[in-house]
């Protein structure tokens, strides 16, 4: 098999400051901006569209502030990326723990 | 482990009865609770629930045959929890957030995704009253199904047509998130006419909130997806990425 062509240190680096300019540029560049929920703006568009629809359902449970609501978006975030990290820790510990043989060698004996 | 224990039925019913319970409204993700007509909101249950049985036999079915893929499926999983948590500021001056099922759709398929994508939509409609029960089968079509489905065929023509992994892995996870929005966008395009111009002109109104705001993040979570699977690869070699499972 031919060998991965993976990601340099520097190609890394290019990336995650890609990502960080695509989060910041707009809240440098858009001062006035609201930053508000797009679908936020689609329920006044629906509203604008047809006056008289009426949402027929409500959520069961909201949560009761605006902190409430950012304690369990910072929870879900939490669960994913420890998840995340978990994974990127173990099988960084598996690979010391196995010295420097190539993945396929490796996948083989197990 | 992963056979979520719930009827759609009961959720309709649930959910219908908390109609009548409770009265107020809630900004929220994907289409609002309430906000799909109840023949639309039922539409888009059997259109989904077909897709979110088969995705359940294909987990299974993984689960049997490869156990050792258990971690790389909770990989997967998280990936969708954590970046449908993050509202993002966009270009449009309104925040929206990545949907994260390109990557498992890529490692997968589109199936077993199915059915990670409907827990991550469940807990967000339960918990944070985010999108909504009775619409849970549109926003599910949109970001469990349509997402996957477009990552993993644009994932295999790349790959046939020689392109580069990480390219191929970045335009298969960009397409997913926007599409998942341009469906959305067609989806209540549907439902909310406009007076004027009908479905068409409306779908472009929604795509001018929802697609617009989309392309940045879709860029920012196709970048951060070749991170992820960079990584994956590196540990677990290039079969991991080559060959969807069966």
């Amino acid at each position: 098999m031919k060998p991965s062509a993976n990601l340099t240190p520097l190609g890394r680096l290019a990336i995650v400051l890609c990502i960080a300019a695509l989060v910041i540029l707009p809240l440098v560049f858009l001062k006035g901006a609201e930053f508000g929920g797009a679908d936020g703006q689609a329920e006044a568009a629906i509203t604008q569209i047809d006056k008289t629809y009426k949402p027929w359902a409500s959520p069961l449970i909201e949560p009761a502030s605006g902190e409430i609501e950012s304690l369990l978006f910072a929870l879900q975030a939490a669960l994913g990326a420890g998840v995340i990290f978990y994974y990127l820790g173990y099988q960084q510990g598996r690979r010391r723990g196995r010295g420097s043989e190539a993945p396929e060698v490796r996948d083989a004996e197990l | 482990m992963f056979r979520p224990q719930f009827r759609g039925r009961q959720v309709v019913a649930l959910s219908g009865a908390a109609a009548l319970l409770l009265g107020s409204q809630a900004q929220a993700m994907h289409i609002m609770e309430g906000f799909l007509p109840r023949e639309w909101a039922l539409a888009w249950f059997v259109i989904t629930v077909p897709f979110f049985v088969l995705g359940l036999r294909r987990l299974r079915q993984m689960m049997r045959d490869h156990p050792e893929k258990k971690l790389l499926l909770a990989l997967a999983g998280a990936f969708v929890f954590l970046l449908s948590a993050l509202k993002l500021p966009s270009v449009t001056g309104s925040c929206s957030h990545p949907t994260g099922v390109g990557l498992g759709a890529i490692l997968f398929g589109p199936l077993p995704m199915v059915v990670l994508g409907v827990i991550v939509l469940l807990f967000q409609a339960l918990l944070l009253a985010h999108g909504g029960l009775t619409t849970l089968g549109a926003n599910a079509f949109s970001m469990a199904v349509a997402g996957p489905f477009v990552a993993y065929a644009v994932w295999r023509v790349l790959q046939r047509a020689g392109a580069n992994r990480n390219v191929s892995i970045f335009t298969a996870a960009a397409l997913a998130d926007l599409l998942t929005y341009v469906v959305t966008s067609v989806q209540l395009g549907l439902v909310f006419p406009d007076p004027a111009g009908g479905v068409a002109a409306s779908t472009l109104k929604f795509l001018g909130i929802f697609a617009l705001t989309q392309i940045p993040i879709a860029i920012a979570e196709g970048l951060l997806t070749v991170l992820v699977l960079d990584k994956v690869v590196e540990f677990e070699g290039e079969g991991a990425v080559r060959e969807a499972l069966s």
